[in-house]
């Protein structure tokens, strides 16, 4: 058994790698506007310039948010014990929406940059990670109830955002517009490189403590039972799952149910074991969300969906029928 | 140095009755303990103090002289094994995954080892559950992830062990069996600690028994001075009365 395990871990590791992989390499060269392929190999403008400055970085910030959001989902549905657990309905990503749109309504100065919105960002998911374990600690609410919390605290976000969007000026109100549709719009390099090197350590940490979320999943008292520090790694992983979210929603703008849809998919055929299915989750919803934003692109070319638009369409369907089949 | 020892333990949950009040006791290596006492009288808390799940409000427990609030979670659970009265029935991992639970205080590497594989066959050989290994643990009976917990807890190889009502989903063959597994438990030098309701069984088959009644100690000995008639009857309610078969068997039977 023990074997068997390692081997599928592998095995596991490797396809999701190479899926990874085999989208950032395949799916900037695809896309509604035609490319002059042989101008792109000479590297000649424009095709060289669109594909380098556009379409990579743009790949590259798709690959770690679906990454960030899918991992951070796995993470939440071990924490809380329920497979309805994701940062969007825990009302984390409102939360970090709601921090980035009052940075962008009122800081001074260019408030889109991105160090200001991303601590805004952070502070908001953080500041609804904090509730949820706070509540937890005064009571042991059931995981149902931390998801009806979770539904609350999206609609206050939103009613919230909606007042921000309201009492912004014409210019903010505009930009605020743009950062809630939600999008992997290309950025600079710096700025994936600054988002990389937030989000590695993390994932790090999560692929570490995988064999503790697997005993975590069987609840507090029977992992405590078994040697781990219940909260300390429930804390540890609340804020984890926060930066995570937090950070990339700063980026995007609010993304819906990458972090319910991949790991639930992957669930289905790699298993519940989070040393097979957390690796699967961090490279599987890179690539999806990568595919989800190459479909974005051509599905309507010249036009383009924001990708948020293209995850909601696939993880509408596949939430209901999970409640259904549960 | 007792390997287990309890002074003056007190708890309460915040503005309740105390649920515990001073209890007082020790235990040693090669012992089966049963814990009895009505609804509510704290044996489970008690069980749950022991296995540092609950902080105490007063006093403190200690395990080869160490005061288990000043372990780590890994340390104290090489120490003491502990079965709760049940995990979330939709675990969905197998058998063998859920026993192998019990070797996480062992290592903190990504993998089991292949000592962590040897305890495991032990375990699943000592529960009788070697045909069970490859069942999904939510698709079994209550008994049957009765004796995977059990199981699990075994695999820890921790010299302590604490069941709360281990025998509650058992039919008697799985349940006589469990008694014996305590019995070949001790020894091999462990000490059980079984919280039950089944009094006749903690009578025929414990060494020791504590009687728990409102929040105290009420009795500490051999079942037969532990268990005395006239103070069951006190606390239960209900008539009790010891029996000697022909054999020389001793039996406690209990009713109107």
């Amino acid at each position: 058994m023990a074997a068997e395990l390692r081997t599928r871990t592998r095995r596991v590791w490797a396809i999701s790698i190479a899926a990874a992989a085999a989208a950032a390499i395949v799916c900037p060269f695809l896309g509604g506007s035609g490319m002059d392929y042989a101008r792109l190999w000479r590297q000649e403008a424009p095709d060289w310039n669109i594909f380098v400055h556009l379409r990579v970085p743009r790949m590259l910030l798709a690959l770690l948010t679906g990454a960030a959001l899918s991992s951070a989902g796995a993470l939440f549905q071990a924490l809380l014990r329920d497979a309805l657990a994701t940062p969007s309905s825990l009302g984390v990503s409102a939360a970090a929406a709601l921090g980035a749109v009052s940075a962008i309504a009122f800081a001074p100065g260019d408030s889109t940059a991105f160090p200001i919105v991303w601590a805004a960002a952070l502070a908001g998911a953080g500041a609804v990670v904090a509730l949820v374990m706070g509540l937890g600690q005064m009571r042991r609410f059931s995981a149902f109830t931390l998801l009806l919390t979770g539904i609350a605290v999206n609609g206050i976000c939103s009613a919230l955002v909606l007042l921000l969007h309201s009492l912004a000026g014409i210019t903010r109100s505009f930009q605020i517009t743009h950062w809630l549709i939600g999008g992997v719009d290309a950025v600079e390099y710096p700025v994936l490189g600054a988002l990389a090197l937030a989000l590695a350590p993390l994932f790090l940490w999560m692929l570490r403590k995988t064999r503790m979320l697997n005993v975590i999943s069987y609840g507090e008292t029977w992992a405590a039972g078994r040697g781990v520090d219940f909260r300390r790694i429930t804390w540890q992983g609340f804020a984890a799952g926060a930066v995570l979210v937090g950070t990339t929603t700063a980026v995007t703008g609010p993304i819906a149910f990458v972090g319910l849809l991949v790991p639930h998919l992957l669930r289905r055929i790699v298993g519940p074991d989070y040393r097979v299915l957390m690796p699967a989750s961090l490279f599987g919803g890179g690539a999806f969300l990568v595919i989800c934003d190459t479909i974005s692109r051509s599905a309507f070319a010249p036009l383009e969906v924001p990708v948020g638009v293209t995850t909601a369409l696939l993880g509408g369907p596949f939430f209901v029928w999970l409640l259904w089949s549960r | 140095m007792s390997l287990l020892a309890i002074d003056n333990l007190q708890f309460a949950y915040p503005g309740r009755e105390p649920v515990l009040t001073g209890v007082s006791a020790t235990a040693e290596r090669a012992e089966v303990i049963a814990i009895a006492g009505p609804n509510g009288a704290g044996k489970s808390t008690l069980l749950d103090l022991l296995a540092g799940q609950k902080t105490p409000a007063g006093g403190a427990c200690r395990v080869q002289g160490q005061d288990v609030r000043s372990m780590t979670r890994a340390a104290l659970c090489r120490l003491v094994a502990h079965v709760p009265q049940g995990i979330p029935a939709d675990v969905p991992f197998t058998v063998e995954e859920v026993v192998l639970t019990g070797r996480a205080p062992h290592g903190a590497g990504l993998f089991e080892s292949d000592e962590d594989y040897r305890a495991m066959e032990q375990a699943l050989r000592q529960a009788r559950l070697q045909d069970f290994r490859g069942r999904r643990f939510s698709a079994l009976s209550g008994g049957e992830k009765q004796r995977v917990l059990v199981a699990a807890a075994l695999c820890q190889e921790a010299p302590v062990l604490l069941l709360d009502e281990p025998g509650a989903h058992l039919d008697p063959e799985n349940e006589a069996a469990l008694w014996e597994l305590f019995h070949s438990l001790r020894e091999a030098g462990r000490l059980v600690i079984v919280v039950t309701h089944h009094l006749a069984l903690a009578a025929q088959n414990a060494d020791r028994v504590w009687l728990l009644h409102q929040g105290r100690l009420a009795a500490d000995g051999p079942p037969r001075e532990a268990m005395r008639p006239e103070q069951l009857r006190t606390i239960f309610h209900v008539p009790f009365h010891w029996h000697e078969s022909g054999e020389g068997r001793v039996f406690l039977s209990y009713g109107r």
